[in-house]
């Protein structure tokens, strides 16, 4: 049976990467709930560091975890502030979608 | 082939989830769907044999951020289902889904075009749990981290604290106490 000679490659992941990133991509512009939006953003980069780790394994070299490293504590800096600005908007105007707040510019 | 199992079953979580996350009208189900999205990487971090970032995965993004976004969902009261309907760009609505597949589909074109493409590295070896014992990962993605990149490592921790007190300060209630000794004192504000 051909199945049970196959190993997954890291082709496999970094097409599964490639749609997972495709995915985000879509939610980020079809979504207008702006927490719904994030989640889109988290889902991108679980996406870029699930191709890091593959190169990483396909490389042989450690650099690659260690992006992933700085990746994880760059997003969860980003989800404070930006969970921060949400609840500032939404405090003032519930139920304000990301449309509402292109009010803002000048 | 248990590879083979393990990467199906891990690629299905991963899918159903981030569609989960962008179908769901329901931020709380869509938090939920992340949760497993996210425990599909961290499957796939274990079989790459990156045990470290594979907890992490689980610790970081599945216990704290995902419990940061359903409590400011629970905070500000926005659980409840979005009608998904109506759309006040409706062009975006069809291009949204053009543009994630076209990204998708560059992307996989150019690695099913570049995959047996070899690349010369000067690549330092990954150390294996059969070549350096159980903490092999970790031992060295911590030399790496504390030798190679301790200058970025301590600049993240400038980082955070920026992004705690920024989030305090943009967070909070506006200080009446302070508003009035100013509008007493008469300086405008």
């Amino acid at each position: 049976m051909m199945l049970a000679a196959t190993r997954p490659t890291e082709t496999w992941y970094l097409l599964l990467a490639a749609g997972l990133f495709g995915i985000g991509a879509t939610g980020l512009l079809v979504r207008r709930n702006p927490l719904v939006m994030f989640m889109c953003v988290e889902l991108m980069l679980n996406a870029v560091n699930l191709s890091f780790v593959s190169f990483s394994r396909t490389f042989d070299d450690i650099n690659g975890q260690t992006t992933v490293f700085f990746v994880l504590v760059v997003a969860a800096a980003e989800v404070v502030v930006g969970l921060g600005i949400i609840v500032a908007i939404l405090r003032r105007r519930p139920g304000a979608t990301a449309d509402d707040i292109a009010d803002l510019k000048g | 082939m248990i590879e083979t199992a393990v990467f199906v079953v891990a690629s299905a979580m991963v899918l159903v989830g981030a569609f989960g996350v962008i179908l769901r009208p329901n931020p709380v189900h869509a938090a939920l769907s992340l949760v497993l999205t996210l425990f599909g990487i961290a499957v796939h971090f274990v079989a790459l044999e990156a045990h470290f970032l594979a907890a992490v995965q689980v610790i970081v993004y599945a216990g704290a951020i995902v419990v940061l976004f359903l409590f400011v969902i629970m905070l500000l009261g926005v659980d409840k289902a979005e009608d998904l309907g109506t759309e006040p760009m409706m062009r975006q609505r069809y291009l949204g889904p053009l543009v994630g597949i076209g990204v998708a589909g560059l992307v996989g074109a150019a690695i099913i075009v570049s995959r047996s493409r070899t690349i010369v590295t000067s690549a330092t070896g990954l150390d294996t749990e059969a070549s350096a014992g159980h903490d092999a990962n970790i031992k060295q993605l911590a030399r790496s981290l504390f030798s190679d990149y301790v200058f970025a490592f301590e600049l993240t921790s400038v980082l955070l604290v920026i992004a705690v007190v920024g989030t305090v300060l943009l967070a909070r209630k506006p200080n009446k106490g302070l508003q009035a000794a100013r509008h007493k004192a008469g300086v405008s504000s």
